[in-house]
């Protein structure tokens, strides 16, 4: 109880933390709504007039506290571009998002672990050679450039889906998804080869030591002991890994949404940061940093599940 | 042993499942079938993130969705002219002061209404007055004394000086007096109608049936907002977007096969320009300096694959009439003359500035890194400072801390005015502070004369003095490439950045 109250209140610490500094941000760059919004037809004279109108020209705390009580009361403004209720913006794309996200992360367990076990067999030879070039290459290709290959080879030339035709997830669901699936692949092959390497070093390290070969030598089987013991002990930092790139998957979905025209939130982000649009980027902001502690979170449960050292520290 | 493998290799093994699953049935999303739908999808570079109302609209690629649903009591062609939309016929007093309107009996908006002069009142004075948020002032109502319906079908306009050019303002966007959804769910007169629009996803325009004029051929167009070129490339070749305007040249060679590549231009007065208050630029001869150092048929060679056409002076040549050849090769390419006056001007060695461009504008960027280059032949360092479009707009068009920037200045309505009233010393818009006397005193001159010929010469006038003065460092108005998926025909261009939808048809 006294360990979820502390991951609440520091989820809650994290989301307001993050909203100020995004507001802070927005009153120190140059341009603002009321620029974005006059564009060339901008005067000194309409450019006051219009902040006044606003509300842009009163001060930065005031308007920063409006903005939370409205939060807290569950409103989340409008958005000053398009005119719309921040919520009827964003709703649907916050679902393609995480339909894209979850997509990649299931991508990345799915096929890094077993890749990662297999890839213990090769420990020496041209086949360990090959693995590591070729997974050097995963890690090394851009999120957008993959994107484009992958449109090419799979929409272009074997005309599996149709690059740019994104349907929206209420019209065609599994259409949707079939399209997310190869943003999802262009966003998971990075993360893929790099959590198989990092899994296949800590079974190495794993391997050398001393309760390993003591399992061994009483007699049991390589491949058991592998997977009754080591594999509990080399999976722990993997957890951890692989929550951190539930975030860097969000993060990864911006450039990736632009290549395949998927209508999701990290578009949105970037658009809504050259709009000034201020709403829009706290509402996306705040729903990004729920994210990354409520996935923070998860890890470290799993890894309290698999190693119960964990538990007894945890609580503190 | 292998047993213990497959919990872990099954998600894998479903994921391959899902995987080839996709490959079913992909064959009914053949662009084929839209074809048969008479629809088409319009690829466009930027989302239409701002108020969809037509008097808000400041983004260029707004107004250029948007005028397939709005239009005013008269509306451009193609070539430059200006006929009667919702006024059947207009008649002008012989003291060129008072027009008489008298409005089409069967215009419809698109929620069903007729149009009345009072719509067309009020949506004037709402432009006249802007005390609404956002709403763009049309600085050419202010001249209006008077205004009236005598009848339903009637608007009478009453203006302070005779004017030649006031009729091409009344192409302003007529829309109900009654009605206060035109943020996000517009409703005009035009030939196609607003049907949903998805923040940077697309826009969905459907034929309107009550439309008084030709009807549409396309029955539907969806605007699919793609804002990486490789992106769009892959939805053109996949068949995705039918339709996209403002492509690069370098996309060429990949569509030719699917495509047939259109021709216009952006209708933009592209320049280098110069803050005419800043030191060095506060200097005729650094100007003038500046403009022989600059080979502009090389930054169209290098940057735009010899696309554009060059000009002299802040006007472009699909303005006909108004535009002066003469001007366009006034400065020709001459490092030598550019130095001497540089060491005349007191800088035998150059001097070094700064060129700001918004980075978002790829033909401004490159167009300024050539400059650079042409620039060091001569002693001028330049440096490049990319900024966001909106700081360009707060610190450079707004606040004019700037030395000299790459940018396309565009026309709103088609009359010279809209490009040129902006250099007088004090309009609020003139972002280079230019400052001349002559120049005043010829605008003045030119909106007040009464005949069409004497005030297009006053503009030319005026044209040569932006030009002698080397008020900035004029290139070209760019080349304007449209794709157009092959069977699809129609396409026109106008003199204002806009895609007329209403002529494209499948052939047969």
């Amino acid at each position: 109880m006294k360990y979820a109250a502390k991951r609440i209140l520091m989820l809650l610490a994290t989301m307001a933390i993050v909203s100020f500094l995004t507001f802070l941000a927005f009153d120190l760059i140059s341009g603002d709504q009321a620029t974005a919004m006059l564009g060339t037809a901008a005067t000194p004279e309409k450019l006051a007039a219009l902040r006044a109108e606003l509300g842009l020209d009163r001060p930065f705390l005031v308007r920063y506290g409006e903005w939370l009580f409205g939060f807290f009361a569950g409103d989340l403004g409008v958005s000053a571009s398009y005119r719309q209720p921040v919520w009827t913006l964003i709703s649907s794309k916050v679902l393609v998002t995480l339909c894209l996200s979850l997509l990649s992360f299931l991508l990345i367990t799915a096929v890094s672990i077993p890749l990662g076990l297999l890839s213990t067999r090769w420990t020496g030879g041209p086949a360990a050679a090959a693995q590591t070039v070729f997974n050097q290459l995963c890690m090394a290709v851009p999120a957008f450039f993959t994107g484009i290959l992958l449109s090419w080879i799979f929409g272009i030339t074997l005309k599996w889906f149709v690059p740019g035709a994104f349907p929206g997830l209420s019209v065609d669901f599994t259409g949707s998804l079939r399209h997310l699936f190869f943003a999802a692949a262009a966003i998971a092959i990075p993360r893929i080869a790099m959590t198989v390497r990092m899994l296949r070093s800590t079974i190495f390290s794993e391997l050398q030591k001393d309760y390993v070969r003591t399992a061994i030598s009483r007699g049991n089987d390589r491949t058991a002991v592998l997977y009754r013991h080591v594999l509990k002990n080399a999976l722990a930092p993997v957890v951890t890994f692989l929550a951190q790139t539930m975030a860097e998957i969000v993060a990864g979905s911006i450039v990736v949404e632009q290549v395949f025209a998927i209508p999701g939130l990290g578009r949105m982000l970037v658009s809504s940061i050259a709009n000034r649009d201020c709403p829009v980027v706290e509402a996306i902001v705040v729903i990004l940093a729920f994210w990354v502690v409520l996935s923070n979170t998860a890890a470290d449960l799993i890894q309290q599940a698999v190693d119960p050292r964990l538990r007894l520290g945890g609580g503190a | 042993m292998k047993k213990r493998l497959l919990p872990l290799l099954l998600p894998a093994v479903l994921l391959c499942a899902v995987l080839s699953g996709c490959g079913d049935g992909s064959t009914e999303q053949a662009p084929e079938t839209q074809a048969a739908a008479n629809e088409v999808t319009v690829g466009i570079a930027q989302d239409l993130d701002n108020s969809l109302d037509p008097h808000k609209t400041v983004k260029a690629g707004t107004r250029e969705v948007m005028f397939n649903v709005f239009e005013g009591l008269v509306k451009p062609t193609p070539n430059g002219d200006l006929i009667p939309a919702i006024a059947e016929t207009y008649t002008v007093s012989d003291d060129h002061r008072t027009y008489t309107f008298q409005l089409r009996k069967d215009v419809q908006f698109h929620n069903g209404d007729t149009v009345t002069a009072e719509d067309v009142l009020y949506s004037i004075q709402r432009c006249a007055d802007a005390s609404e948020t956002g709403i763009v002032p049309v600085e050419a109502f202010s001249v209006i004394t008077d205004m009236s319906a005598p009848d339903e079908g009637t608007v009478v306009i009453t203006i302070e000086e005779p004017s030649n050019e006031f009729v091409s303002y009344l192409t302003n966007p007529v829309i109900p007096a009654d009605y206060d959804g035109q943020d996000t769910d517009p409703v005009g007169t035009g030939p196609f109608r607003f049907v949903s629009r998805a923040a940077q996803d697309n826009l969905v325009l459907e034929k309107f049936d009550g439309y008084w004029g030709t009807p549409a051929y396309l029955d539907r167009v969806t605007y699919k907002i793609m804002e990486n070129t490789d992106g769009l490339l892959l939805s053109l070749q996949s068949g995705a977007i039918d339709i996209c305007a403002h492509i690069s040249t370098t996309q060429i060679p990949q569509l030719q096969e699917d495509f047939n590549i259109e021709e216009g231009t952006m209708n933009l007065v592209q320049a280098l320009y110069l803050n005419n208050a800043e030191k060095p630029f506060d200097d005729v001869r650094v100007r003038q300096a500046l403009c022989y150092a600059v080979d502009r048929q090389q930054i169209l060679d290098l940057a735009f694959d010899g696309y554009g056409s060059l000009i002299g002076s802040s006007m472009y040549p699909a303005f006909g009439k108004y535009f002066d050849d003469s001007l366009t090769n006034y400065y020709s390419h001459d490092p030598e003359k550019a130095k001497a006056l540089l060491a005349e001007a007191g800088f035998p060695d150059g001097f070094s500035m700064t060129i700001t461009v918004p980075s978002n504008y790829q033909p401004h960027m490159d167009t300024a890194q050539v400059i650079v280059e042409q620039l060091k032949a001569v002693g001028v360092n330049a440096e490049i400072i990319p900024v966001e479009w909106e700081s360009w707009v707060e610190d450079v068009y707004t606040g004019r801390q700037f030395q000299s920037t790459v940018v396309g200045v565009d026309a709103s309505t088609m009359t010279a005015r809209a490009l040129l009233e902006r250099f007088t010393s004090t309009a609020g818009n003139n972002f280079i502070n230019y400052n001349s006397p002559l120049y005043d005193s010829l605008f003045v001159k030119a909106i007040s004369s009464g005949g069409d010929e004497a005030q297009t010469e006053f503009y030319k006038e005026m044209e040569a003095d932006l030009t002698k003065n080397a008020a900035n460092v004029y290139i070209q108005d760019l080349a304007d490439l449209v794709a157009v998926r092959k069977g699809l025909t129609g396409l026109q261009f106008y003199p204002i950045y806009v895609l007329d939808l209403s002529t494209i048809r499948y052939e047969n």
